[in-house]
């Protein structure tokens, strides 16, 4: 009932409209989770949700799915990028994740940690956006299995 | 005025934890945890903890219910009728007087909002106060999470990091 993809053309249309702005608010949750709630978790699982959303309605065939698979390869990237940072901080000359050691010429040291912040925020939302949707996939692969044994 | 607002979320909450346990259906069971998880979100967001309730409202009430239902229609439709038996009996005696303990021990917390309390008197006012000046970041729990503490953030990230590849590892099945 789930492997195909949802038939009638309200959800369609409706998902269709509805997932550019879930994605768009997520990426609004993620930058502005400085300033109001939100930040690199909630904002990479309204990225991953607006994705899976994708995969439910318009099947594990659809447009959606086929995105989503080419960005399980990147899985691990944003814990790279959030070590990553904190690398970058060692290389400095300071302690793993003290951002203001980045070298970083012109700016000053709040300045640093901001961007700092902003970096790992990316590196967090990366992860468990890739990480929530090679669930799915799991659970996908799991019934799938499951229906055609039985 | 308050109150009766805590009083009915708390009454909404304690109405959909139970309907979750004693329903028969595990996909009803699986949507009442999900409104239960938009009345926690409420509770936290009314209590000022804005942060956790997104979290809550997306993760919890979100995410965790897409999951519940991808592996429920994994299984065969016989086993999301759940047949429950009767608890233990010592459960039904001993449980009560544990809430009643809990109840006695929590008249000795910290009132809400208390300036005195141990959570608001060690390290809060430092993050507090110098946050901004250190990090230009306005929300302090964010400046808290990703700058002070950004080694226990980071770790998070590997245990999230670890469950997905867990769920992969153990659920794929060989395509042949």
């Amino acid at each position: 009932m789930i492997h195909t993809g949802h038939e009638s053309m309200i959800v369609r249309r409706s998902a269709a409209l509805v997932i550019p702005l879930v994605q768009l608010f997520g990426l609004y949750v993620l930058f502005f989770g400085q300033y109001g709630p939100g930040g690199g978790f909630v904002g990479g699982v309204m990225l991953a949700a607006s994705l899976i959303a994708g995969i439910l309605v318009f099947g594990p065939d659809g447009q959606p799915a086929a995105t989503a698979k080419k960005l399980l390869k990147t899985d691990g990237l944003g814990l790279l990028i959030f070590a990553g940072v904190g690398g970058l901080c060692l290389i400095g000359g300071g302690a793993f994740l003290n951002y203001s050691s980045m070298q970083l010429p012109g700016l000053d040291d709040p300045t640093r940690r901001y961007l700092g912040i902003v970096l790992t925020q990316i590196g967090v939302a990366a992860d468990i956006a890739v990480a929530a949707v090679s669930i799915v996939f799991s659970l996908y692969s799991a019934s799938s299995n499951e229906v055609s044994d039985g | 005025m308050t109150y009766s607002f805590e009083l009915l979320l708390l009454v909404l909450l304690i109405l959909t934890a139970g309907g979750a346990i004693v329903v028969k259906d595990l996909i009803s069971a699986v949507v009442i945890l999900g409104s239960y998880s938009f009345f926690l979100a409420l509770v936290w967001a009314w209590l000022g903890a804005v942060d956790v309730a997104f979290v809550e409202a997306v993760v919890g009430a979100g995410l965790a219910t897409v999951f519940f239902l991808l592996t429920l229609f994994g299984t065969a439709p016989k086993d999301t009728l759940i047949r429950r038996t009767p608890p233990p009996i010592a459960a039904v005696i001993a449980l009560p007087l544990l809430g009643l303990l809990l109840l006695y021990a929590a008249d000795d917390l910290p009132a809400f909002g208390d300036l005195q309390a141990p959570a608001s008197v060690h390290v809060s006012p430092f993050y507090l106060e110098n946050s901004f000046s250190d990090t230009h970041t306005p929300n302090v729990v964010t400046a808290v999470l990703m700058d002070y503490r950004a080694l226990d953030t980071m770790m998070e990230t590997a245990v999230i990091f670890t469950a997905g590849i867990a769920c992969w590892l153990i659920l794929r099945r060989r395509v042949s």
